[in-house]
């Protein structure tokens, strides 16, 4: 009846079995990318005499890379959805510049002034978004548009100097450890070394979310196998959960050994949480991926697509001006040049992390590990003493070169 | 007269999931006008890609002999250079440029990469009145008609001193006067000792001009036929080989209450305002009734579809719409689709499907309210209806996980009819849902359309195909020129009938 005899034959139950081998093949890129960014961590442990892994140092990546890997997030949905967004650099650095006018020049209380700044984020976001989403007009030129304009902006509300320092409630974004509730426990060392005290309340949280961990991929687990979907063999589930298990013990038993969680973390990491969310888990999400992948088909189905475009610039917007604040907050003054240069770091997380410049591909988890990437490679270069420019360069080749073994990949298969 | 220019010898072609031509032999003698016919899907744009080196040597089986000797074309720039030159379905003109620019694209006439511009402009200006085109060379392309670019292609094969020239649908947007001067010119060639392979649709033009005619069905040649033997009847019964019978599952029609009505539809298009593409359309569809709109191309039946399906086409749409007698409001995607319709485009490639996403994804995108809640979709539901639709409509794939961009037409197809059905319309309108796959998925999707007109679903299709037409549907609307300008009962109607009414209506027109 049939000459389609090269498909195969539909499997007879609808359990989907797959083996150890396929199961690598097919997430190559992602395991890759987790390699990847631990054997970078490795090469700089060893060139840099193992500073990269000292608690000081590592809770400076964290601070460093933090407002970039919030914009990856916005960035990740902008370049999934089709498009992508030049401004956030200047962006960021003008919502840092309105942050000092509103604390330091008018006296603003810190909390109120984030909030107008966050939406005023939104705005902006909503102001490029309208040209790109109803109008039609490339992301690439609307935005490009507002890199210039918002860079302008900086240095007009600056009246080109650098204004600061905030107060120092604001600084705490940046600068804050979450409180030891439980307080420090101190093991004592051999004689002449002084003891290890540990931020307690750290480790409890990190022992908390590995345990949440476990217990919600068992549950994933067996509510799959209860409707005859077989997830992934049990060796490949229990080995990844060890593995990832013991990598976010290890860390916050270094970020422990410091000062304990950075505030800055905890706002990272839910709103990381919060997009592998969206972008896994909800309809919103979901459309962004078919809008990316086909926008006429996605139109066709009913997503309303300009809507969805709209939203997107929307929420870049305002992660944009969440990065400016704690940017500033690091720095503790709005300088002219604040955010300078940052699109690249960004769009460059974005791509290096598997996203695809066509749409319709990409990843969060790809995206953060992308900009750690990134941020290692920073840290452990200026440690080493690498020169700025050597840095630019071996960069750049990083992109090139992660973007080069996707497309290779991709027409291998 | 009678050598031979070219022979293809046993050609055989395989797609993923498809043989598109099998042990397929072609002759050309030089200097004639050689048709070739089949219904869509045959495979004839298929052998002319082939023969041209679209599809390079080495991605076929098969011997191509030309002018004396084999040739292994590896791209359409070896072709050219030996004198075959395709004009294909879709113009490749480039529509900002001018005719002159585009006549000589590719083979400018420059001197160290500097354009003479004069060369171009007197060269244009020749080949133009070789085609008997009356245009000024700097015009540019989208400032003419379809018609004029058409022969600026054939300007443009004529440039590349052509020997054979492959025409693939020619005519098929152009207007009748704009046909019969196309027409005129192949024979004008042929005085020139220039030989054509003319792909038609269009019977009554071939048997015109045509000195022989090779018919091709399911990828495979049925005949060569003589000047002497060709008559329409001929043709047809060779193109379509099979009775009707075998290829359609029988139904038995159990036509309910009236579901769909559209009354006075009319429409204009998106870009030239005062166009009018649709004039006060009425039709109507019952419970359980498969309804054809017949018509050829360019007649404005996807035109019709879309814009009644939220509006995705044209714009100062007028008319009504009605579902079980009570107005309803189609103005945008979602509206339509509240209302209880569905449309499945023709072009599932461009318009149906996120062909870089997988057939589970692909399948809920148009009623993920019906697998999530509050926003939060459910992936074990999500997988149940996946695996659900791939089982009812007979998906091949190892998976629900299949990249769509992967599968063959025919379960690409499927895929995008599973997306519309479980949206769960009341009436889907169905675009040309077996263009481009196999024959055995055509039957398996006409087994589905059945089921579905069996469950009291009201299905419009719109289909080029006239012989699937009257093969499935109850009742066939014929559209021309924007106009419905004939109805017929299934059981009474024909191809001859529906021509009939198409010519009758361009009579009236002209």
């Amino acid at each position: 009846m049939t000459t389609e005899t090269a498909t195969p034959a539909p499997a007879p139950a609808p359990a989907q079995t797959s083996t150890m081998r396929t199961i690598l093949q097919t997430n190559l890129r992602d395991y890759g990318l987790v390699v990847a960014l631990l054997a970078i961590m490795v090469f700089f442990q060893f060139t840099t005499n193992g500073v990269l892994f000292k608690p000081v140092n590592l809770t400076n990546l964290i601070l460093q890379n933090s407002y970039i890997i919030i914009m990856a997030l916005g960035m990740l949905l902008v370049i999934v959805g089709g498009h992508i967004d030049l401004s956030v650099g200047s962006v960021s650095g003008f919502i840092g510049a309105i942050a000092a006018i509103m604390m330091v020049r008018y006296g603003i209380a810190p909390i109120p002034a984030a909030i107008l700044c966050i939406l005023a984020g939104g705005v902006i976001g909503a102001s490029q978004g309208y040209w790109i989403a109803y109008l039609k007009i490339p992301s690439f030129i609307v935005t490009l548009a507002g890199m210039l304009v918002f860079k302008g902006l900086s240095l007009a509300v600056l009246g080109g100097a650098s204004v600061g320092p905030f107060p120092a409630e604001f600084q705490l974004l940046s600068a804050g450890f979450i409180p030891d509730f439980i307080g420090p426990i101190v093991i004592p060392q051999g004689e002449g070394v002084p003891p290890i005290s540990l931020h307690s309340t750290t480790l409890i949280i990190g022992i908390l979310i590995v345990v949440a961990m476990v217990f919600s991929g068992i549950r994933t687990r067996r509510r799959r196998e209860q409707h005859g979907y077989e997830a992934e063999p049990f060796a490949v589930f229990a080995i990844k959960t060890a593995l990832i298990g013991a990598l976010i013990l290890f860390f916050t038993y270094l970020l422990a050994s410091y000062k304990g969680l950075p505030n800055v973390l905890i706002v990272m990491s839910i709103l990381i949480a919060g997009f592998v969310f969206l972008t896994k888990r909800t309809t919103l999400g979901r459309r962004i991926y078919a809008l990316g992948g086909n926008a006429k088909a996605a139109q066709l189905s009913g997503i309303k697509t300009e809507r969805l475009t709209f939203y997107i610039f929307v929420i870049m917007g305002m992660l944009s001006a969440l990065a400016g604040l704690i940017f500033a907050a690091r720095l503790n003054t709005a300088t002219p040049k604040a955010g300078q240069g940052f699109e690249l770091d960004v769009i460059a997380a974005v791509f290096i992390g598997g996203a695809s410049a066509m749409g319709g591909v990409g990843q969060v988890a790809g995206a953060v590990i992308g900009a750690f990437i990134m941020g290692v490679m920073n840290n452990g270069m200026s440690i080493m003493g690498v020169n700025i420019d050597w840095q630019q360069v071996i960069k750049g080749l990083v992109l090139l070169g992660a973007v080069v073994f996707d497309v290779y990949n991709k027409n291998k298969a | 007269m009678n050598t031979t220019i070219l022979e293809m010898r046993g050609i055989t072609k395989t797609f993923p999931g498809v043989k598109a031509l099998q042990d397929v032999n072609l002759d050309v003698r030089e200097a004639e006008i050689h048709a070739i016919v089949g219904e869509n899907g045959a495979g004839k744009s298929t052998l002319m890609k082939v023969l041209s080196g679209v599809y390079p040597a080495g991605s076929y089986d098969g011997q191509i002999v030309y002018r004396g000797e084999e040739v292994h074309f590896k791209s359409i720039r070896d072709s050219e250079h030996r004198g075959i030159v395709i004009i294909h379905q879709e113009l490749a003109l480039v529509p900002l440029l001018s005719i002159a620019e585009n006549i000589f694209l590719g083979n400018e006439q420059a001197r160290f990469g500097i354009i003479d511009w004069d060369e171009a402009r007197n060269g244009a200006r020749k080949l133009l009145s070789m085609v008997g085109l009356n245009e000024d060379p700097d015009t540019l392309i989208t400032h003419i008609g379809v018609g004029k670019q058409q022969l600026v292609e054939i300007a443009k094969a004529l440039s590349k001193a052509v020997k054979l020239l492959i025409l693939d649908e020619p005519t098929a947007s152009l207007s009748e006067k704009d046909s019969a001067a196309l027409l005129e010119l192949l024979l004008e060639f042929k005085k020139q000792g220039i030989t054509s392979i003319l792909i038609s649709h269009k019977l009554n033009e071939i048997s015109k001009v045509a000195d022989r005619i090779t018919v091709i069905r399911d990828g495979r040649t049925i005949e060569t036929m003589d000047k002497a033997e060709i008559s329409e009847d001929r043709i047809i019964t060779s193109m379509v080989g099979r009775s009707l019978d075998d290829r359609y599952p029988a139904r038995a029609p159990k036509i309910g209450e009236m579901l769909l009505e559209v009354k006075d539809w009319s429409v204009h298009h998106p870009l030239h305002a005062d166009h009018q593409v649709i004039k006060g359309v009425n039709i109507q569809v019952r419970k359980g009734e498969v309804v054809g709109i017949a018509g050829l191309m360019g007649a404005g039946r996807t035109e019709f579809a879309m814009s009644v399906f939220g509006r995705t086409y044209g714009r100062n749409i007028t008319g009504d719409v009605f579902m079980h007698g009570r107005k309803v409001d189609t103005s945008t995607v979602r509206r339509a689709v509240d209302a209880g319709l569905a449309y499945a485009t023709e072009d599932r490639k461009t318009y149906g499907l996120n062909l870089i996403d997988h057939i589970k994804h692909n399948i809920t995108i148009a009623n993920l309210p019906g697998v999530s809640r509050g926003g939060v979709i459910d992936d074990i539901a999500e997988m149940n209806v996946a695996n659900d639709y791939r089982k009812k409509t007979n998906i091949r794939s190892s998976s629900v996980f299949q990249v769509t961009g992967n599968l063959s037409g025919g379960n690409q197809q499927k895929v995008v009819l599973s997306k519309w059905l479980f949206s769960n319309p009341e009436l889907l309108i169905l675009d040309e849902p077996t263009r481009g796959i196999d024959v055995g998925a055509k039957y398996e999707i006409y087994t589905i359309i059945n089921k579905l007109a069996e469950e009291g679903k009201g299905i419009l299709v719109i289909s080029s195909e006239m012989p699937e037409l009257l093969g499935i549907c109850d009742r066939i609307y014929v559209m021309n020129e924007g106009r419905i300008v004939g109805e017929l009962a299934g059981s009474e109607a024909s191809q001859e009938k529906i021509m009939r009414a198409i010519v009758r209506a361009e009579g009236r027109t002209a």
